[in-house]
């Protein structure tokens, strides 16, 4: 579903990624694990369409999507929570998920996006009881759960998370990943970034380590999970 | 007596375009951080316009539409073809940008409808209405239904409308804004068509009480910018309360001590302002932007 040649992105002089080279079929749960600083954001914003990338090739659905403005990937179907949930705080939780449905009601409006509103809040039941209050005033999970509705909101086929358990209490991450398998057990594919590689490797299906902007490793997360190297480094064991 | 209800009505008009004036400073603040100097350029023009409209011959209401549009149209242009080419402009630069912008829009007019002093009747003429002791201008009602009108529809659009809520998002999360598919350029060059529709708007309905001329917006511009910091910068209510108190503030100075004391008390207020409550009257403390 997603082909990632020789991607090469940066900052300004700076470059992060070096030829990073990956795929994720249609289906998948994938992991992508890294340090802080290997240039998981990075990856995540140039696949996004918010970082123009220096070179390489990026293919969705054999697509060449590497040119194009972020409106434009969401509309072809990949979506990302950005890192740090990025909620519109001062806006309701309603408010928050229709703006995830943007391209969708502006300029003109889908009638599939009514629907879609109902099948985020089954998702996440909590908010709906919190429609009308300011997303800023919800707790972190609810704020990860909000910007994850929020993605979902666009109907995405591929659904990007930076970091998703960042700054969240082990209990919430676990409720986290459960929805997301959950997601994925309904054939949504999913590419989720991670530090702390646990919770990330409990849950995927596929792993790809990314260390100083290049992948190092790839595999099944189960056999992650018992590389050496990578218990030592990402899983604290 | 009946010295004060007079006073505290002129006030209210005078506070109501003021209040329009703090709307496009807060709009523009919102989208993009910066202090908008042209704004009271735009307020110069849109009266400018309309006067000059009403001289050769349109009707009045025909006047005010082609001001408001036309001002409307360089507000667009100026985000469109200067800031538009910056890479990702910060607040700083926008704000220098602006004070550019503003001596430009100030000359342009000056060298397309002259120096002198224009004018133009009053909407509904300007025979004062006598009301019980109270004797009205009727452009004061004017001034002061229109800024209803407008504060209502300004916030209908930022609540309920697809666009006012992208645009609020935008101000919030430019990021995560732009990864809902909201182009940042699309929502930068509405708060310009926004602020400077009002701006015109609001030059176009003072006109027939003051007169305008093309030196006329630093002034107004200074005023708008103080009643948008007295009120909160930022924020729409703000710039109702803000625009209303420094308009009845000003009036009650003017014709309690000394019309000398008029313009010092916008200063004044913006000053106290500064000191004690730098969020404004409204504010909470808390910015949106970072
Ligand atoms: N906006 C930026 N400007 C310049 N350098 C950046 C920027 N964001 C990240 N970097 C650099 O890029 C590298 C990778 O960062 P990032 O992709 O955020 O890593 P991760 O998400 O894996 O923690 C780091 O060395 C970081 O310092
Ligand atoms: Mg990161």
């Amino acid at each position: 579903m997603l082909e990632v040649r020789s991607l090469r992105a940066g900052y300004g002089r700076a470059q992060v990624l070096h030829d990073l080279h990956f795929s994720i079929a249609a289906g998948e749960f994938c992991a992508l694990i890294g340090a802080n600083g290997a240039g998981k954001s990075t990856t995540l914003k140039g696949l996004a369409g918010l970082l123009r990338p220096i070179g390489g090739t990026v293919q969705f659905d054999g697509e060449p999507i590497e040119r194009l403005p972020a409106a434009r990937i969401l509309r072809a179907g990949l979506a990302l929570v950005p890192e740090g949930r990025r909620v519109f705080g001062p806006l309701s939780v309603r408010d928050n998920l229709q703006m995830g449905a943007f391209t969708r009601l502006f300029p003109r409006k889908d009638p599939g996006t009514a629907r879609q509103f109902e099948f985020v809040l089954e998702t996440f039941p909590r908010l709906r009881e919190r429609l009308d209050q300011p997303a800023g005033t919800l707790s972190g999970g609810e704020q990860q759960m909000l910007a994850i509705a929020r993605a979902l909101m666009s109907s995405p086929r591929l659904l990007m998370l930076d970091e998703p358990s960042m700054g969240l209490a082990p209990l919430v991450v676990q409720q986290v990943f459960e929805v997301l398998a959950n997601l994925a057990r309904n054939g949504l594919t999913l590419l989720v970034s991670e530090q702390n590689a646990t919770a990330a490797l409990a849950f995927a299906d596929h792993g790809h380590v990314l260390e100083a902007g290049r992948i190092v490793q790839s595999g099944t997360a189960r056999s992650l999970r018992d590389d050496p190297k990578v218990r030592e480094a990402y899983l604290g064991i | 007596m009946g010295q004060l209800p007079n006073l505290l009505l002129a006030g209210l008009s005078t506070g109501s375009v003021y209040a329009l004036v703090a709307l496009g400073f807060n709009v523009i603040f919102k989208s993009t951080g910066a202090i908008n100097f042209a704004q009271g350029e735009w307020v110069m023009m849109g009266g400018m316009v309309a006067a000059a409209g009403h001289a050769a011959q349109w009707p009045l209401g025909l006047a005010v539409l082609l001001a408001v549009v036309t001002v409307m149209v360089t507000g667009i242009l100026s985000e469109r073809v200067i800031l538009r080419q910056l890479a990702r402009p910060g607040p700083l630069v926008v704000t220098l940008v602006m004070i550019a912008i503003a001596i430009c829009t100030k000359s342009l007019v000056m060298l397309v409808l002259g120096k002198n002093p224009a004018s133009l009747p009053g909407f509904s003429g300007s025979t004062p209405i006598d009301w019980g002791g109270l004797r009205i201008h009727p452009q004061t009602l004017w001034i002061i239904g229109i800024t209803c009108l407008v504060m209502v529809g300004a916030h209908a659009f930022f609540e309920r409308s697809i666009l006012g809520r992208a645009m609020r998002a935008v101000a919030a999360q430019p990021e995560a804004a732009a990864l809902c598919g909201i182009d940042p350029r699309m929502a930068m060059a509405l708060a310009f068509a926004l602020a400077a529709a009002t701006g015109a708007l609001a030059g176009a309905i003072i006109t027939p009480l003051t007169l305008t001329s093309f030196d006329y917006g630093t002034v107004l511009g200074f005023k708008g910018f103080s009643a948008a910091m007295l009120g909160g910068m930022g924020s729409l209510p703000g710039a109702l309360v803000g625009g209303i108190l420094l308009g009845s503030l000003e009036s009650l100075a003017g014709g309690l001590i000394s019309s000398h004391f008029k313009d010092a008390v916008a200063f004044l207020a913006l000053l106290l302002t500064l000191f004690l409550r730098p969020a404004g009257v409204l504010g909470k403390g808390e910015v949106e932007r970072v």
